[in-house]
Parts: C-alpha cells; structure tokens; sequence
C-alpha cells in the first residue's frame, strides 16, 4: 500500500511501487485528467504537481511521491476556476484539448514561482508538445493568468 | 479515361456489397431526419433530426462530426442556433446516433481527382456520381475540410424547420395568429416585444405538430450568430480536465491492452512463447490480432512491460523486409526519369516550349508521421444483444463512424446494425483517426473476452512507426525562359512527380477495394498561375509502405515543390517573388488579394537586419485560398529561426472568424512542425523513428509569432479551414531562408547545414 495526498484528500492505493504515477492515476485512481503522450517525460501531457513542483507522472514511481502531496488538473480549482483555467477560457485555447491539461499544470507551477514571466520565462518553462498548435494562445492567457493573480479583473 | 476510372470506383464500391444501404436524398429537406431519430431523455422532445428542446430551456443541436480541435461542434451548432433565433448560451452539443441523414457527401466528392478549377460534362458527372454515393451509402465522416460546407444548408433548414415548429406551437398556446409572433434570443415574442414563452415553456406543445416545408433561409445580412467569434462550446469540459477522449473511456469490468505490431510492413504475428511458465499476474490473454499481437489484462502499463520482458514473438515479415530509404529515393529517382504517368495534364499552349534558357529543379518530402497528441486507442466490447445475437461496442476517438462500424462487423462476422459506435473526443486526428486498424485489433481482443469490456491502446512508438504515412515524393520541374528578346520571358513550365497515392490505398485497405493506380487528387492540383504553358506527369509509385491522408494530403508536399519553383522562376528572371506571383494571378482576383493581402501586412519590401529574410507562398486548398509571409533568421549560417508568420486567408462566408484564425494558426504549427523536423526514414523494413525525441515537433519556444487575416471577397462558396493553413508554410519558410542567404533548399525538412 502506498498512501499521498491526492487532490486534497488522503489515499491508499495497492500499486507496485515502480508503477508511474501517471498510470496509477489512471488505472488505479480513476483520475483521467493527465493524459499520455509519449510515455518518456518529453511531451509534458502527464504533467502533475508533487508537493508544488511540476512533475512529468509518467516518469515518476508511484512509490516515489509515498507521503507527499499530488494536485492534478481535477484539483487544480479551488471553488471556483484557477486563473490559469480562467485565463485559457477567455483566450480560447484548447483545440483537441489533449495536451492543456499538462500545459495548464506547467503554467500554475510556473506562476507560482514567478508570478511575471516574461515571454522566455513562459519558453522555457513550458516544454509541454501541442500538435494543435495552440502556442500563441497559451502565450496570451499566461501573461493573461499573470495579470488575473495580480489582482486584474 | 477519366469518366471510366470514375464508373469503376464506383462499380467497385457498389459491386462489393460491403456498405450498408441508405437511400439518397433529392432535397435538403430530406436531410431533416425524423424527431424519433435522436436520444430522447426526460423533459426533452425532438423537433427534427437535429434539434431536440429542454424543459429548462436549453438548445441540443445534434453534431455528427468528430471534434478533433477543429471547431466543428461550435461551427455547426452554430449553423442551427442561427435559424432558430436560440441563444448562443443556451446551445448544448449531442454526438447522434448513426443515420444516413448525418453523411457527409462533400468529403466524397473532394476526394475525386479532378483540380477544382476543371469544369464540364465530365466533372459534372463525376461529381454527381459521388453526391450519388453518398447518398446511397451513407458515409458518415469527419475530413477533407467539408463539414460547414456539407453542413451550411442542412443545418440551417434543421434550424428555419424547428422555429417554424416552435412558433406554431405557441401560437396555438396563446391563442395568438402566427403572423403575430417572432422567436427571438430563445423566445417567442409578440411583435410588440412581450414575451409569449420559452423555447423551453413549448416542450410538451410542439410534439404532435407536422412538419412543414422549410422557410425560407435568412440572408447573411440578417445573420445575428454567424460570422461572430462566439466561444466555442468545448472550452470549459478542456480546461477543466473533464472532457473524455478514448483513453478516459472507463467502463464497469475493462481490461487494458498493449500491442506489439509486426516490425515490417504487412508483416503478422504468427506464434508466441511465454518466458516463463505461466502468465504473469494481472495478464490474463495473449491475443494475436490483425498485424500484430496484443496482452490483455488489468493494467496497461504491466501489459507493455511483459510484452518487453515476458515473451517471444515469432513474426512473419512483410513484403520488403530489407527496405530502407535510400534504395526506396533510388527507386523514385528511376521513376522520375523513365516511369509512365497515370495522369498528364497540359494547360494553356498546347505545345511543350523547347530551347531558351532551362531551368530545372528537383525537390523532395519525406514520409511524415501524424503524431496526433492523443496515442491510437479503440475500447471495444463484444456482447449478446438483448435478442441473443452477438454484437460490438465501440468507443473510439473516429474520424468515420460508418467505416469503423463496417470493420468492426467484418471483424466480428456480425451484422452492422449489431455494432454501436460511440465517438469520443479526439486528442488529434489530422487524418490518422480515419483508419480502421486499431477497430480491427480491438474487437479481436475483444472477442477473445466476452463481455468484457477492453481498452487497446497504443505506446507512442508504435503510433510512430505503424501510422500510415503523408507519402514520400519526388518531383522535377522543370522552366523553359525565352531569352530572344532584350527581357527574358518565361515561355511555359512542367512538372513530373512521383508519390504513392493514398486515395488508391485507403479503400484497398478499409473496405477491400481494388487500387485504381491513380495519383492523389489533392497532389495533382493545378497551380493558380497562368504559365504560357503547363504540364504535368504524375507518376504513382507502388510499394508496402502503408500511406493515408495527412493534414492537407498532397497538397502538403506538392505546394513546397510548386511554389518553391515559382520563386525560382522570379529569381531567374531578376523578379520580386511578390511581383511575378501578381503577373500571372492577373486574372484570379480572389488570389491576388490573398497575396496582397499577406504581403501588405508582412511589410515586403521592408527593410530587414542582415542574416534574416521573407518568404511568400500562396496556395489554394480545400476550396479556400492562403498566403503566408515567413520572416525567418539564420544565425550563424546554420541555425534557422522562424520569427514570423503573416497568414491571409479567403475562405468564402466565415462562420466563426475566431476558430478560422485558431485554425490558421494550428495548420501553420502542424506544417512547421514538419517542415523543420519531420522525417521518417526506414532501414530494414521499419521506421527509424519512435518518440518525440527523434521525431520532433514544434514548442512554445520556437513557435513563431502568428497573424492570421480574414479577406472577404464576397466569394459565396464555403471553403475548408482545417487543412488549407498547412501547405504553405514549408515553402514560405524555405523561401525566407533562400532572401535570407541565397541557399535554396529542395529537401524537406529544411536542413542548413
């Protein structure tokens, strides 16, 4: 049994413990929102936060995150939409949406650590792979979810 | 020639029994479909085969098309809201049933391989034939660009039918003529403005109403929904993490399951030993399935890692197992010089122009992958219906539900009407969702455990290296200038070309048509300019490497090809690239201000820092015409960087001027992505290639600023957005880099160094 906090809530799961956590959230959690996109931690889709820190779950042991915290897309509102949901809303950027989870993961770890990046900021932190082509998009509503959180409206 | 191969095609298809029968439809009103035909829930009633109203007011247009990202459930509910006078917050989206009243003819008649600007009995024929078809076989399909434009007079009647419905309704409630009342913003109105119901107040009154011939449609100027950038309907459940693709399907009792597929073309598997005694724990079966063999159990991570470390696979090679790219370029190559066109076409002076100065140049494009986000996955369950016969299930992020429901029934040996298909959202499609190999290999698993339900899903290297490719091509043009006179003139120009043609592949390999051994139409497209003279050999390569239809088909290569030469004439005659493309649009107006359009807002002619350089390329697709203006810079002599990319696009009428522009934007990222990364390259019968890392895309950090810029030409028919901003981007950019340093590549991906 491995036992972190997933979303707020405390879990035990019966997962072998070199299982990526980006499968046992799938498989064994029924927590669909990080998805799969090449398995080797280059594309960012699984992209998930262990204890604030934006991590790729398909390259990490589900053993490695025993006791720490997991926030994934499902838990990223609180309430109400994070800025960076909001942001991505009024922007419109999802196209096939596939990718944006991780995208939207990536982009509130970022502005957390750096509440005004700049456009090589936002470069270099979003290594996420979108086929849609959605990138001027997700630029925009980052500088948009900077200005949400410093209190624009 | 032509018109036979047309009856053949069509023979064929009809001769092989292997679709199911429909009927055809004379009139759009036949299209409406009946009120019976969609799910109806509690406090719902259907109006027409498309709309159905709740009680608590909301507006539930039925969307048979696949959301693969392009827009489409916004675009075509959009489509219905409009005639109804709904508003646009009340609109919901439902996936209907299969029917043939949800076709789609115009992907069948855009697959006919005529360039669009050829007109006459034949054409005509052909293209009436194919309406034919699709009526007759009812395809239901998501592709080619077509679906507001097979939508924009069906969808909109569904609409004009249903508030004609709803106003007769609450005529009869409030007593009140019908000439008397409006439905406006989701609300039938006196003309003086008070309120005489909901849309959702009429629910239980519009049911025994007969349906009347359709009113007439708005005119654009009266348009209220069409023509705005209205948020799309997808967003929220996309940001939220909510939206189910196929690899969310979860359902009571699922297995997962990994495949390995045969490492050569065509190859099978055809025996296994287990490395250990037994199976491991969590494995349940080893099934082998079409092309490949599969392990069945309860997790799919555990599933991949035995087929890597649990088991031998004995495989049956396909037919070139030895093959590698540079004996296939040798192949091609012989080809160009010696090998008999399937299809030559002269425009203009009858006569080849012979002598002056030669120009001449050859080009090629590599084998492409599609890489859509989202692996292939198909969730399959084999099951009694209630009747005792056995049947399917299929959740699937499709491009076709006919196709998968025909392949899922051959696979089974059950009827069709047994198989049910559910699409899902697609994490990507750009072509590769229309192909039914991963149908095929689940079902198989899927019957190898009844009643349970399994979800087959694909590694990212196996998407790599079993996709079905954008065919590789080679093709030569070749200029004749007149150099008598004191300036030289271009006398005429030719082209041969060589590719495989997927359109002769596909239907061998769906529905087991025989090949016709003619080139891709979007690949043999005309270009726009009015040469002295213009012929072209297109010459169709055979071979096992399996192709399909990748964003934009043909036209993703052959408008490199096309429009890099174009720009190599203009240099040879001392022109502007801008320029010259203006002399021989003259007489295409809704070119030229395409062309114009894009340059004028690049800046050509601008000054630019040294080591940088614009690159204009015009092409015309899927019935929309796209100029794009690259403005690149090259550091160092060999590091290439696209700053810029200035998009123009004339579509015809715009339903939603925000999707159109973000699908501008997605065609040139798509298209970039391949222009500076992508290659598949074989060496002993496999693809090279296997993951991200060696088969790159394009990311935020070399994503070039975009703009995208709607020209309105008053053009009347609808053209398609998901596709048309791909071709142009490759030549752009290659362009750009030969202003920037005078090095023209011919070889995609663009290499410096």
């Amino acid at each position: 049994m491995i036992s972190f906090t997933l979303n707020g809530q405390l879990r035990q799961v019966d997962a072998e413990p070199d299982k990526p956590l980006l499968w046992t959230l799938r498989e064994d959690l029924n927590v669909v929102g990080p998805k799969f996109g090449c398995g080797v931690a280059v594309c960012g889709a699984c992209t998930v936060h262990v204890d604030g820190t934006p991590v790729r779950s398909c390259s990490m042991a589900t053993g490695d995150v025993a006791g720490k915290s997991v926030v994934t897309i499902e838990g990223l509102s609180q309430g109400q939409l994070h800025a960076v949901q909001r942001a991505w809303i009024e922007n419109q950027v999802p196209q096939c949406g596939y990718c944006q989870p991780g995208f939207i993961m990536a982009a509130a770890a970022l502005l957390k650590a750096n509440p005004k990046p700049t456009d090589r900021d936002i470069d270099d932190a979003l290594s996420n792979i979108c086929r849609c082509g959605t990138y001027g998009a997700i630029r925009r509503a980052v500088h948009r979810a900077a200005a949400i959180l410093g209190g624009a409206s | 020639m032509k018109f036979t191969r047309r009856k053949a095609i069509i023979g064929g298809i009809v001769g092989g029994g292997l679709l199911g029968v429909g009927f055809w439809f004379a009139r759009e009103r036949d299209r409406l479909g009946s009120r019976k035909l969609l799910n109806i829930k509690p406090g719902e009633v259907g109006v027409n085969g498309w709309v159905k109203i709740t009680r608590d007011n909301a507006v539930i247009v039925a969307v048979p098309r696949a959301e693969m990202g392009q827009g489409v459930q916004t675009a075509l509910a959009m489509l219905v809201a409009e005639e109804l006078n709904a508003r646009w917050d009340q609109v919901r989206v439902e996936d209907p049933p299969e029917d043939a009243v949800y076709r789609n003819v115009d992907i069948l008649i855009d697959g006919l391989p005529f360039s669009p600007e050829e007109a006459g009995t034949m054409v005509d024929m052909a293209h009436w034939m194919a309406g034919k078809l699709g009526g007759v076989l009812g395809v239901l399909a998501t592709g080619g660009s077509t679906s507001v434009r097979d939508a924009w007079l069906p969808m909109r009647t569904a609409g004009a039918v249903a508030r004609d419905l709803l106003l007769r309704a609450a005529s009869r409630k409030a007593a009140t003529p019908v000439t008397d009342l409006v439905a406006v913003d989701g609300e039938i109105r006196r003309r003086d403005g008070t309120r005489v119901a909901t849309f959702g107040d009429l629910v239980d009154s519009v049911e025994d109403l007969a349906i009347r011939p359709p009113p007439a449609l708005k005119q654009p100027s009266e348009f209220k929904l069409i023509g705005r950038p209205l948020p799309r309907v997808d967003v929220p459940a996309k940001v939220t993490g909510t939206a189910v693709f196929g690899v969310d399907v979860r359902l009571p009792g699922m297995l997962y399951a990994a495949v390995r597929n045969a490492p050569t073309f065509g190859g099978s598997a055809i025996a296994f030993k287990l490395r250990q005694a037994a199976l491991p724990k969590g494995i349940e079966k080893v099934v082998i399935v079409p092309g490949g063999i599969a392990a069945v159990g309860a997790s799919w991570w555990r599933a991949e890692k035995f087929l890597d470390e649990g088991i031998d696979i004995q495989w049956q090679a396909g037919p070139e197992p030895a093959l590698d790219s540079p004996t296939l370029w040798k192949r091609y190559e012989q080809l160009l010089e010696t090998g008999a066109p399937a299809l030559t076409r002269t425009l203009g002076s009858a006569k080849a122009p012979t002598g002056g100065q030669v120009l001449e140049a050859t080009y090629r494009a590599p084998y492409l992958a599609h890489a859509p986000m989202e692996p292939m996955n198909c969730t399959a369950l084999a099951r009694k219906t209630a009747a005792g016969a056995p049947g399917i299930d299929i959740w699937m992020p499709n491009q076709s539900p006919t196709l998968m429901r025909l392949a899922a029934a051959k696979t089974a040996d059950v009827a069709q009407a047994e198989v049910v298909v559910h699409t899902t959202f697609l994490g990507g499609g750009f072509g590769r969702r229309a192909e039914v190999d991963l149908v095929r290999q689940a079902v198989t698993c899927a019957l190898a455990v009844p009643d349970r339900p399994v979800q087959v899903l694909w590694s990212r290297e196996e998407d790599i290296r079993h996709d079905m490719y954008r065919p590789m091509a080679l093709a030569r043009w070749r200029a004749n200038i007149d150099i008598a006179g004191p300036v030289p003139q271009l006398a005429g120009v030719a082209k041969r070309q060589v590719a495989q043609s997927p359109t002769d592949q596909f239907p061998a390999r769906t529905v087991g048509l025989p090949a016709q051994g003619q080139p891709e139409g979007n690949a043999v497209e005309n270009p726009p300019y009015a040469f002295p003279s213009y012929r072209l050999e297109a010459i169709v390569a055979d071979g096992s490497v399996p192709v399909g239809f990748w964003r934009s088909v043909g036209h993703s290569h052959t408008a490199f090809f096309d429009e890099s030469f174009v720009d190599e004439i203009a240099v040879a005659l001392k022109k502007d690239p801008l320029a010259f493309r203006r002399e021989l649009l003259a007489g295409k107006p809704r070119h030229l201000k395409v062309l114009e359009t894009a340059a004028r807002e690049a800046g050509w002619g601008m000054p630019l820092p040294a080591g940088s350089g614009r690159g204009i390329a015009l092409r015309a697709s899927f019935g929309s015409i796209v100029a794009q203006v690259a403005e690149v810079a090259v550091a160092d002599g060999k590091t290439l960087q696209v700053k810029r990319v200035i998009c123009a696009v004339d579509c015809g009428p715009v339903v939603n001027p925000a999707i159109v522009k973000a699908q501008m934007e997605s065609g040139i990222v798509y298209g970039l992505s391949a222009a500076l990364y992508g290659e598949i390259t074989l060496a002993g019968g496999a693809v090279e290639q296997g993951n991200f890392p060696d088969y790159d895309a394009v990311r935020l950090a070399d994503a070039p600023e975009m703009a995208v810029h709607l020209v309105d030409s008053g053009a009347t028919f609808i053209g398609g957005v998901g596709e048309p901003g791909t071709p142009p981007i490759a030549p752009a950019v290659a362009n750009a880099v030969f202003a920037a340093t005078g090095k023209r590549l011919r070889t995609l991906p663009l290499r410096l160094a």
